[in-house]
């Protein structure tokens, strides 16, 4: 995200545009008094008959001329905030979107959301609509000021002692605001979480019946939402009346010194007239001073919490890209790998080599880190210690775009995105992949079946998180997307957790005949790793044993034990 | 099932706009007292404001015509102590008025949220969830300005409108016709623009929806998007998505903006006319220069006013889009609710019976999930159901927790139709553990404790270690009081899948319904799991959806389900035996092994 200025920059032509349309529009407005003033002088008094037609016909088109110059106006302005806006967000977004794991452990989405689409409407209208209305206050308040110079300098030093007043109290009130607004925004991200995790959680809630509690913690929230709403009332409360005070005492200070310099001869009645004109003129710049005060408050305290956002830097990244990627065959080596997160240890000393084509199977504890070294290689975290190799290569000296695309990875907690089965599977290759290659890959994943059966085959459209789906369809269609990148290495983190065994086997064997991949599979069930051509067991955050199947079953450690418990039972059983 | 995505636009039932605006001025009318003190309070300063031209032009014409000094002074310090009164009143009255209009949205807001309670999944299954987002947090607030305006702009308006209109009449009803002239074109004109724009930002609401709904699914699949290097094209949607949005926007407003110039014009056409009329026909020595002065600032007061209006206009035709956002939730009807006389639960012995129960979800009523399954389960029985995917395991004990009602047959829990109890004392004794594991962004202890909040410590502790879950959690920085949120790293999918049996296991369901519940752990500590499972198990019904034989194995009884209905029912030695369809299965498992 650029400065605030950047942005705005960009418009600089159309802000011109409406600022004449503003000035225009005022200037004619200004006039208005004058035309009046002249039919009373002239006109009434003065019985010069014949300048009526003239000065209606000016009337007249002051009238229109500021419809069309308002017009002008508001229509720019509209349209450059909404621009501006656009632009912040679209930028907002790609630079959350680039931050790594970290930054999404600590941040919830509600509070990304927040940031996103509701602080970045509240800039929109700054840098629009209300933020002109500031300008034009301030210029019209300038020009009222010049036009009253020239009636009658003296009268003129009541306002200017006035104003100034105003200026005070709406910079006061400015302050004020902020603070309430800073904590506004912090809430509206925590409303927003707590019902994006009820709603995402909908099931849970409903399962343990704890519909009360949800709205009981919502409604807390909701009531602290609503109490700093009425703090920011509060503000605004204490300095509105009082801008308009100052306002007021300036109209009826301006008559009284305006009639007694009327009385002594210093001034004509007409020239009265129209200087309580103006004086009524400035009144409206000072009604909207503080409700102008307290949108652009709100605004300062948004920008602030995006900006905040926007400053934490990815601290993953890689080489730019120059020039087409190479080609990269899925040679992966993990050399002496430790990883500590949040100051404890999740892995240490982790060791392997996986040739392009082979399969690795990794085995282990709950919690082992196995997951972790899938982390590893996409560079969701660093190592914090030794290093992971692509093709010879540091992982960390290859362009970010290019080391995730050469890997495809079924993760264990499935997530799909609302849209068609078809564009869940392209994910990522949207433009390159086929309808072939998604039915072909559906068809590896064992999905072709059911999803032949759905009203509208390939182009029917999941819900969120693939609802709609039971849980070993959603499994399938994840791994379809997987394959159908045709990577050079495919990872498998438990990804048949959900099928039942004739899926998973048949899965299984499709899998084996795609001798171009390289595979990594993590598994709980020995049938998923036993034909790897080499197995590692994770415990105690570092490599327990190695070997290929029938190595590990002669060490009789813990293979072994793990294929006694899912095995020899079932083998005695059938006997 | 018909499915919403970020990328479409909501369809909405068609409401009168005037339909929308009562109901949402219902709720302004449950604070009569304060509107009645807001209204008294603006009586006063409107009369102040109304007066001080009127004070002008006494001093004016009489005092300064009159050279009369004193009474120009008197008269000034008379305007200052009512302008104080004014300040202090209008204080008054903002305070009151924002405590009505954000105790309104509280309550609109808590309504939504405790509506959207009774909603069934169907509902949350059909549309994303940045977009319920949208209406629950969002859209109240933009209703927020035209409460408050409707009060304290619409009102003292109109009647400024009117109390100068009778003043003009009063003092020159020639001079006063001539100024309002114009009145009806401006109306017109106004109905015109806003029934255009109205349309328009009920356009861009839904659109706004729409980018809520994908930036809320990008971020929470944010790995998914990282994985697969999918930046950029999610960068694309991305963009159209906020572009739609900018220019349903850009093409509201080039209509709504059409509202102020329509004002000017018509002023200017306004002035025009009062001084042609006023002194061409009437003649201006029938009318005084005082007259015509004030006659000048009324009809600024009158026009001002009316610019205010449409204003305030065109803000209600913005925002009226979200009220009818609102209303469109609160008027889906909850498909599950209780009964008329629904009674609570009384302990649930565990007996659970299904007779000829047929289900289709509401919207494929023809397409049957479940036809005509028939079975009984005794208290205290393990039933383990296998069976293809999609074969309708899960929604067999969907409808035992009444997560969906039965299209037509009964599910009885002991002998008792569950839709004559309450739901809540229906599912307070039951445990439901699904596959995907939800936990919220809180402590440990609050997550585990989740269905029993007053849960002791020792009962937490004794869950936490059966699970297996006890050891690893007091690793953890702060143990049970370990902060965890949404997408947290700290802990794996599997300890996650603990926790969330722990979680069950405190809150002491008299039917437990395990939906693949341990598929994410290792078989190491599914081992040590076990023990706390049984111990679970014993005494207790309980369904068991799982995919290892050996789980499946020790349960009293198999349903083998496909095709719509339980094809064999038996326990495991009956059911290898027959060398049917769970045979089969078996044996699939045994060969590759």
């Amino acid at each position: 995200m650029k400065k605030l200025g950047v942005y705005m920059r960009r418009y600089w032509g159309l802000y011109l545009f409406g600022f004449a349309g503003m000035v225009i529009s005022i200037v004619l407005d200004m006039m208005s008094p004058q035309i009046t003033k002249r039919i009373i002088d002239d006109v009434i008094i003065g019985g010069k008959t014949h300048l009526l037609t003239g000065l209606l016909l000016g009337l007249l088109g002051i009238g229109i001329g500021r419809g069309i110059f308002q017009y002008m106006k508001e229509f720019s302005y509209d349209y450059i905030g909404v621009s501006v806006g656009y632009h912040i967000r679209r930028d907002l977004f790609g630079h959350i979107q680039s931050m790594p794991m970290r930054f999404f452990d600590k941040h919830n989405t509600g509070e990304l959301m927040t940031r996103v689409k509701d602080d970045t409407d509240k800039v929109w209208v700054a840098v629009g609509f209300i933020g002109i209305l500031a300008v034009e206050a301030v210029t019209h308040t300038i020009l009222v000021l010049i036009f009253m110079l020239r009636l009658n300098p003296l009268l003129t030093l009541i306002p200017v002692v006035l104003l100034p007043l105003i200026g005070v109290c709406a910079l006061r009130m400015e302050r004020s605001l902020g603070e309430v607004y800073d904590e506004l925004s912090e809430e509206t991200a925590e409303i927003n979480t707590v019902a994006q995790e009820c709603f995402a959680g909908v099931r849970t809630v409903k399962a343990f019946a704890r519909e009360t509690y949800e709205i009981e913690k919502f409604g807390r929230h909701n009531r602290q939402f609503c109490g700093l709403n009425m703090k920011q009332a509060e503000l605004v409360a204490k300095y509105q009346p009082l801008i308009s005070l100052i306002g007021k005492v300036m109209l009826i200070s301006v008559i009284v010194a305006g009639g007694a310099m009327v009385i002594s001869g210093q001034m004509t009645l007409g020239d009265l007239g129209a200087f309580s004109e103006y004086a009524n003129n400035v009144i409206w710049p000072m009604e909207i001073v503080g409700w102008l005060s307290n949108d652009i408050a709100s605004a300062f305290a948004s920008w602030k919490k995006m900006k905040k956002v926007a400053a934490e830097q990815p601290e993953i990244t890689g080489p730019a890209q120059c020039g087409p990627p190479d080609h990269v065959c899925g040679d992966i080596r993990f050399e002496h790998v430790g990883f500590t997160l949040n100051g404890s240890e999740i892995l240490r000393d982790i060791n392997f080599h996986l040739e392009p084509g082979k399969t690795l199977g990794i085995m282990g504890m709950t919690g082992a880190g196995k997951s972790t070294i899938v982390n590893l290689l996409q560079r969701f975290y660093d190592v914090t210690e030794g290093r992971i190799l692509l093709d010879g290569r540091d992982i960390r000296e290859i362009p970010l775009e290019q080391l995730r695309s050469s890997m495809a990875v079924v993760m264990q907690d499935v997530f799909l995105f609302s849209d068609s089965v078809s564009e869940n599977i392209k994910t990522g290759r949207r433009d390159t992949i086929s309808q072939d290659t998604v039915e072909w890959a559906a068809g590896r994943a064992g999905a072709a079946g059911f999803i032949d059966r759905l009203a509208q085959r390939y182009d029917t459209v999941i819900g969120e998180r693939g609802v709609g789906l039971s849980g070993g369809q959603k499994q399938r269609i994840s791994i379809a997307r997987a394959i159908a990148k045709r990577a050079p290495v495919l990872i498998l983190d438990d990804a048949t957790s959900a099928l039942d065994m004739e899926t998973e086997q048949m899965i299984q064997k499709n899998l084996r005949e795609m001798q171009e991949s390289g595979k990594i599979i993590i598994g709980h069930r020995i049938s998923a790793v036993r034909n790897a051509d080499e197995i590692i067991i994770l415990d105690g955050n570092t490599v327990a044993e190695r070997g290929t199947h029938e190595e590990l079953m002669q060490r009789k450690g813990r293979y072994y034990k793990t294929w006694c418990v899912q095995y020899e039972g079932g083998e005695a059983a059938w006997q | 099932m018909a499915v919403n995505t970020a990328r479409q636009d909501e369809l909405m039932r068609e409401v009168p706009k005037r339909e929308t605006l009562f109901r949402l001025y219902r709720y302004l009318f449950d604070y009569k007292k304060e509107l009645a003190a807001v209204g008294g309070l603006l009586a006063v300063t409107l009369s102040i404001t109304l007066a001080t031209p009127l004070a002008i032009e006494l001093a004016v014409d009489q005092y300064v015509a009159n050279e009369d000094i004193a009474g120009l002074l008197t008269l000034g310090a008379a305007a200052l102590a009512l302008f104080f009164v004014y300040a202090f009143c209008t204080r008054q009255w903002m305070m009151l008025m924002a405590e009505v209009t954000n105790k309104v949205l509280l309550t609109i807001r808590s309504q939504l949220y405790s509506h959207l309670q009774t909603l069934s999944f169907h509902f949350y299954d059909s549309r994303p969830t940045g977009k319920i987002l949208a209406r629950v947090v969002g859209d109240p607030n933009s209703l927020k300005d035209v409460l408050s305006d409707s009060v304290t702009k619409l009102i003292p308006d109109l009647l400024t409108i009117a109390g100068v209109s009778v003043i003009m009449l009063v003092k020159n009803w020639q001079l006063a016709l001539a100024a309002l002239l114009t009145l009806p074109v401006l109306c017109g004109g106004m109905f015109v623009i806003q029934s255009a724009a109205h349309r328009r930002w009920q356009v861009h609401r839904k659109k706004n929806s729409n980018l809520n709904a994908f930036i809320h699914e990008d971020f929470s699949g944010i790995r998914i998007v990282q994985s697969f290097a999918a930046e950029p094209e999610k960068t694309e949607d991305f963009r159209r998505c906020a572009k739609e949005y900018r220019d349903s926007y850009v093409r509201a407003v080039r209509i709504g903006d059409l509202f102020g110039p329509l004002v000017e014009i018509t002023w200017g056409v306004g002035g025009f006319l009062l001084y042609f009329i006023g002194i061409r026909i009437v003649g201006a020595d029938k009318i005084g220069v005082g007259t015509f002065l004030a006659f000048s600032t009324y009809l600024g007061m009158f026009w001002s006013p009316i610019r205010n209006l449409a204003s305030f206009y065109n803000k209600l035709v913005t925002n009226i889009s979200a009220a009818e956002r609102i209303f469109d939730i609160l008027d889906t009807p909850a498909e599950i609710t209780d009964r008329e006389g629904s009674r609570d639960l009384p302990a649930v012995k565990g007996d659970v019976s299904f007779s000829h129960v047929d289900f289709a979800y509401t919207d494929e009523p023809d397409k049957l999930v479940l036809k005509d399954v028939n079975f009984s389960v005794k208290a205290g029985e393990t039933i383990a159901l296998v069976g293809p995917t999609g074969a309708g395991k899960t929604t067999i004990v969907n409808l035992i927790s009444r997560f969906y009602d039965v299209t037509s047959g009964s599910v009885c829990i002991d002998g008792q139709d569950i839709r004559e109890v309450t739901m809540e004392s229906l599912r307070r004794q039951m445990g439901v553990m699904t596959q995907d594991t939800f936990l919220f962004t809180g402590t440990i202890r609050e997550n585990i404790c989740y269905g029993k909040a007053d849960a002791a410590e020792e009962e937490m502790i004794a869950a936490a270690k059966a699970v297996n879950a006890h050891d690893f959690i007091m690793e953890m920085e702060d143990g049970y009081d370990t902060k965890i949120s949404e997408r947290s790293a700290q802990l794996s999918i599997g300890q996650r899948q603990l926790l969330a049996f722990a979680r069950t296991m405190v809150s002491d369901p008299r039917i437990l319904i395990l939906d693949e519940a341990t598929s994410s752990i290792d078989t190491h500590t599914e081992l040590l799991v076990q023990s706390g499972i049984e111990a679970m198990l014993k005494n207790r019904t309980s369904f068991i959806i799982a995919h290892r034989l050996s789980t499946i194995r020790s349960a009293d009884r198999i349903f083998y389900i496909d095709g719509q209905n339980i094809v064999e029912e038996g326990s495991h030695s009956e059911l290898m035996a027959k060398h049917g369809a769970y045979y089969r299965l078996y044996q699939s498992q045994f060969l590759e092994a």
